[in-house]
């Protein structure tokens, strides 16, 4: 164990660069986004080297602990620490992160404060994505959780497209109902817990005595608050909306990191703090799943705006996440909380690079593309990489998360698996007609010459492209870390995975 | 617990692989390579890329000929050997290693791969000279063949999974090579997703084979296959037969192949004739062990197997397009090898032994044509052929001895082949054996009319050429991979056929071999029935294609005609029973969500979905409207919590 205060560190090197960027003097306005760059840089090998001193299978629930009093009087804690989970998905936002802002570069061309500021939110936002993953403490997370809105709100509002009122105020009000009602499942849980000036420790409120109904309430505060941000049918609506309207920045991670928190919610808490209530909800939990998967990719297939589209592939695939931490196998869940790490990445490379076409088209209606690929192959080239990640072509990393999710699932749920599975066609459907529409076709007859992929967004998409292949190659170093942190999740439910058939009943013919 | 275990050593387990074997990777990662070079490489690699990946091709073939070699210097019950790469997917109980399984089936493919496949990156050269895309389409072709090596040569399903959707990819590329044309982009299209159907069963099936034998890899379903419950077996086959239609054209997923002839010759040689198109026969042969302990899985495989050989040979008698009527012939043809691979241990080997020799007549016969439409300004239409022989005598001879290869002619390699599997599916009692055999013999005469007809509306009879063409002959880069493949076309069938090679080859992978099985005719019979049926189907074509005038015109012809040359109405039945509803539900999802979903959720979006001036209206008062909410929240809750204590 270390004394050095990681995840701290971590936190708030970001929030420093924030005020820098803040106090930045008008003069040198312009070199905003070269020092956010460099603060994001900074916090990602400071990252890297806090996951080095992680040990995987230590047997250790949480590391990198760091624990101080805070408000004794209620029992909160400044409590941070991370298990497998929570150190893939930090190590995720954190490198996002100066991916988004290398790839935003251009995104407020008048520049001045207005720039300054935009940066200064982002890193402010990764403050929030770092500390909600890290915190232990129940209330720390819910202050977190709902601290989250207050820069997205701000990139959603005053970065976004011409309906970015709408669409901000709608991912606000979503966001704030769920954060109330879990608010109160929180207060609650604290009611029950034991008390002293510790007590929203996540370890505390852990295998607590509770009675059924008021555990089953409890959870369903927690899993409706998780279920908006996740975003799960049928609280998604406001997801294509944000998605929509924000500056593709915004939206990889909103869409990428910040909905994780449901999901990462679900298994932390969820699962964690109210097993039996879980083992309950299931039926539903599962149900509502699997009209995610197909009920998001059949909207997908029918979207004609790229970003809303894309979002809606989305809520296809976080209904394969929820499907796995439900199905509460070691394999749906290493699977499940894979594939919070692969669609972070597949979601983040269609994003920007849907952005890319748009600020060289200036549309993001699919109609008004065709024949793209003859204008800018290499362009058109990633772009189907990055829908290949996204439709989980076998050999890049988002096909071995979803096919674990469905391996995981059908060991007790034969039919909701199988079910997905046909997520998988639709999926083929919504890319490779997106891109027909976009890349096929005649080359189009332009006013003014437009350029192939620049370096610096070669620079972009070049770690999205290593990541898929990384993660689908050799996923092997990264599933090492989360399988504990799962096992653990599963023992603490109390479930064990089904034995095969085979060697259950013998040679049974 | 320790059944598959004990079960698996009890079958004795595979010897690491040692020597040149231990390096049966690079067959991988050498075409891999060159794929990454030319693709990522960008414009500087255009000048050299296509000989490099030529190279690697070739790299490719060495590399597995010398383990042949090697392998052949072993007594047949030891020349299998797994090479275990690195742990791949360590999931909770889910553990998959990524490792090769080099065995005498693996490596029957190995080398017909990278030989074909090296001939026809040779023929490429000459055939794509002059495109501007050439070094994207030798990245594609590199691509290509790695995947068709990681399918054949995984050791797990899992793994196949990988190689087997990367040559779909490979093919979904190069079928939309040409994407300016949108008819092509959307051919690449529809092979895509009608493969994705078909990997829904094979995804299925991975995941039945997961909690019935927690494990994954060839040896342990291997050995717990003839254990495990009969319907979790049956259904593992039924699945992993859904996954076998998609890829190989089969009924009822066999719509794609013909559009796919969109993509340049080559890739209709290599990829869909010789090798991918293949893929399902391998899956069928390499789960032998399921489909042995299934006989319902067996006979979907033969029911399969027949109807798509009398389908593709029925629509390959209508078509005028000499591509299409080859992709039609190559789903007969599969079927023939799906037929086989359904009869069991008595077919395996001929199944395979078809599809080596397929592998050849097809993929040289694809070449011919490519050289024909090389000479003749990329006209397919055969009605604007006719009299090519005495211009392109070396395509003529070569395609010629490809005709007669697979109409089996005595003494050719599809003679010793297709016989073969007639033969085979005369076996056994009752109407089984009528029904298939019957299927598999009238099959062979209309191949040999349509091939016929193709082959003289096209080098026989008069000139029917359009004005302005001037055929001549191909280059020698195309040429001579032409003359390789004819002669394989003529001798491989009777090297490994007659000698009986074919069956002790594959005896240790697939079982023993039955000999002397009860027909229910006798086997001279069948042999001189079906040749008595090929010479009527020679005559046919002869009387109607090159002795009378062929009309430029195609004309009405029967309803049957009309049936086939629309390939018996598989778009429009596709488009009636899937696409048009398929469109209308997601239309009407999307207004339901518009309209429905997001209206309905607790009023919230409703709130909000108005005007904008209610939009302002809530934002003014909204810091007390939060308290007051985040209260009442409370109150309600400890309520409620209050009153169930």
């Amino acid at each position: 164990m270390t004394s050095f205060p990681w995840l701290t560190v971590i936190g708030v090197v970001p929030l420093v660069g924030a005020a820098i960027l803040a106090a930045l003097p008008a003069s040198v306005a312009d070199r905003a986004k070269h020092i956010a760059l460099g603060v994001s840089g900074v916090t990602l090998v400071l990252a890297v080297a806090g996951a080095l001193q992680f040990r995987a299978g230590s047997g250790q629930q949480f590391q990198l602990v760091e624990k101080h009093q805070w408000i004794p009087q209620f029992g909160v804690s400044y409590a941070l620490g991370v298990d497998g989970i929570a150190l893939v998905m930090i190590l995720m936002a954190v490198i996002l992160t100066p991916v988004c802002i290398l790839a935003a570069w251009n995104d407020v061309p008048e520049g001045g404060s207005r720039e300054k500021n935009y940066f200064a939110l982002l890193l402010v936002l990764e403050t929030f994505m770092v500390g909600v993953f890290a915190a232990t403490d129940v209330f720390l997370f819910y202050i977190l959780f709902e601290a989250m809105l207050i820069p997205v709100y701000f990139l959603i509002g005053s970065y976004g497209g011409p309906r970015r009122q709408y669409a901000a105020m709608k991912f606000l009000l979503y966001s704030l109902a769920g954060g109330l009602i879990m608010l109160v499942a929180v207060i609650a849980l604290y009611q029950y817990g034991p008390g002293g000036t510790d007590g929203f420790l996540v370890e505390r409120l852990t295998g607590l005595k509770l009675g059924a109904t008021p555990e089953r309430l409890m959870f369903l505060g927690f899993f409706v608050a998780f279920a908006i941000k996740a975003p799960m049918w049928p609280v998604h609506t406001w997801l294509p909306d944000a998605a929509t309207e924000s500056s593709p920045a915004t939206a990889v991670l909103l869409v990428g990191v910040l909905d994780k928190v449901g999901t990462f919610g679900m298994i932390r808490f969820c699962l964690q703090l109210f097993p039996e209530a879980s083992k309950w909800a299931t039926p539903v939990v599962i149900v509502l799943a699997v009209i995610s998967v197909l009920y998001g990719a059949l909207l997908a297939i029918g979207q004609t705006d790229m970003m809303r589209l894309i979002a809606y592939t989305s809520v296809s695939h976080f209904g394969f996440i929820v499907l796995g931490i439900f199905a509460m196998t070691t394999v749906g869940g290493a699977g499940s909380t894979l594939y919070m790490l692969n669609h972070g990445f597949s979601t983040a490379a269609l994003f920007l690079i849907a952005a890319m076409l748009i600020a060289r088209r200036g549309s993001k209606r699919i109609p008004d593309y065709g024949g793209w690929q003859k204008v800018t192959p290499a362009l058109a080239g990633v772009f189907l990489f990055a829908g290949m990640a996204s439709l989980a072509l076998p050999g890049l990393g988002p096909f071995v998360s979803e096919f674990l999710v469905l391996v995981g699932t059908f060991q007790r749920y034969r039919a909701a698996a199988v079910i997905a599975t046909f997520g998988i066609i639709l999926a083929a459907l919504y890319i490779l007609l997106m891109y027909k529409r976009m890349m096929g076709g005649p080359k189009p007859e332009l006013s003014a010459p437009v350029l192939d992929l620049s370096v610096r967004e070669k620079l972009v998409v070049a770690p999205l492209i290593a990541a898929f292949l990384f993660l689908g190659f050799y996923p092997k170093p990264v599933l090492d870390v989360l399988n504990p942190a799962v096992a653990t999740t599963l023992q603490k439910v109390g479930v064990h995975d089904p034995a095969p058939t085979l060697a259950a009943d013998g040679s049974s013919k | 617990m320790t059944s598959l275990a004990t079960l698996a050593a009890a079958q004795g387990n595979v010897p690491a692989a040692t020597g040149i074997t231990a390096y049966a990777w690079l067959l991988v990662a050498l075409p891999l390579l060159g794929a990454a070079v030319l693709l990522f490489g960008g414009r500087v690699t255009d000048a050299w890329g296509p000989y490099f990946a030529v190279a690697m091709s070739w790299a490719a073939f060495v590399v597995g000929l010398l383990i042949w070699l090697v392998m052949l210097g072993r007594p047949g019950g030891e020349r299998a050997a797994d090479l275990h790469l690195f742990s791949w997917v360590p999931a909770g109980s889910f553990k998959v290693d990524a490792g090769m399984l080099v065995d005498q089936l693996s490596l029957a493919f190995v080398l017909l791969v990278t030989f074909v496949g090296s001939l026809i990156h040779v023929y490429s050269l000459g055939y794509m000279a002059h495109d501007p895309d050439k070094r994207r389409f030798f990245g594609y072709l590199n691509l290509f063949v790695a995947a068709m090596l990681l399918l054949v040569l995984a050791n797990s399903y899992l793994l196949l999974y990988v190689g087997w959707e990367g040559v779909g990819l490979a093919s979904y590329l190069l079928i939309g090579f040409w994407s300016q044309n949108p008819s092509y982009a959307t051919a690449g299209n529809k092979a895509f997703i009608a493969n994705r159907v078909g990997d829904f069963g094979l995804s299925v099936a991975i995941m039945i084979m997961f909690v019935t034998f927690g494990a994954v890899d060839f040896q342990s379903v291997d050995a717990g296959a003839s254990h495990a419950n009969g319907a979790a077996v049956t259904a593992m086959g039924l699945m992993l037969l859904l996954g076998a239609c998609g890829k190989s054209a089969q009924f009822p997923l066999q719509s794609w192949l013909g559009d796919a002839m969109a993509g340049p010759t080559p890739v209709s040689a290599l990829i869909h004739a010789a090798t991918m198109v293949t893929a399902g026969v391998y899956l069928v042969v390499r789960s032998h062990a399921i489909f042995d302990a299934s006989p319902g899985a067996q006979l979907a495989v033969v029911i399969v197997g027949a109807i798509t050989l009398l389908f593709g040979a029925v629509v390959g008698c209508a078509k005028d397009d000499i591509k299409k009527a080859l992709a039609a012939s190559t789903m007969s043809q599969i079927g023939y090898m799906m037929l086989a691979a359904g009869l069991g241990p008595v077919g395996y080997a001929f199944a395979i032994f078809h599809l080596l020799t397929h592998g050849f007549f097809k993929a040289g016969m694809f070449l011919g044509a490519g050289s024909v439409m090389h000479g003749m300004n990329d006209q397919v239409d055969m009605r604007r052929f006719g009299g090519l022989s005495t211009v392109m005598k070396v395509t003529w001879v070569t395609f010629g001895l490809g005709w007669l290869a697979i109409i089996g002619f005595p003494g050719l390699s599809g003679y010793w082949s297709k016989d073969k599997i007639i033969e085979s599916a005369f076996v056994g009692d009752g109407w089984h054996a009528w029904v298939f055999g019957l299927a598999a013999m009238i099959g062979a005469g209309i191949t040999a009319f349509y091939m016929s007809r193709l082959f003289f509306m096209t080098f026989q009879g008069e000139r029917r050429w359009t004005d302005d063409v001037h055929p001549h002959e191909s280059p020698l880069t195309m040429t001579v991979p032409m003359v390789v493949l004819a002669v394989g076309s003529a001798l491989l069938g009777v090297a490994i056929g007659p000698t009986g090679i074919i069956q002790s080859w594959l005896e240790p992978v697939v079982g023993t071999h039955p000999e002397h099985e009860h027909t229910v005719l006798p086997a001279l019979a069948i042999t001189l029935l079906t040749l008595l049926l090929v010479a009527a189907g020679i005559a046919l074509a002869w009387m109607r294609y090159w002795r009378d005038a062929v009309p430029t015109m195609a004309p009405a012809g029967s309803l049957l005609t009309q049936a086939a040359r629309h390939d018996l109405y598989q778009d429009e039945v596709n488009e009636g029973l899937l696409m048009r509803p398929g469109i209308h539900l997601t239309r009407s999802l999307v207004f339901a969500d518009n309209r429905g979903v997001d209206g309905a959720v607790g009023g919230l979006a409703a709130l909000v979905g108005g005007t904008s001036s209610r939009v302002r209206r809530l934002q003014n008062g909204f810091a007390r409207s939060y308290a007051l909410t985040m209260l009442a929240g409370v109150v309600v809750f400890l309520g409620a919590l209050w009153v169930i204590q």
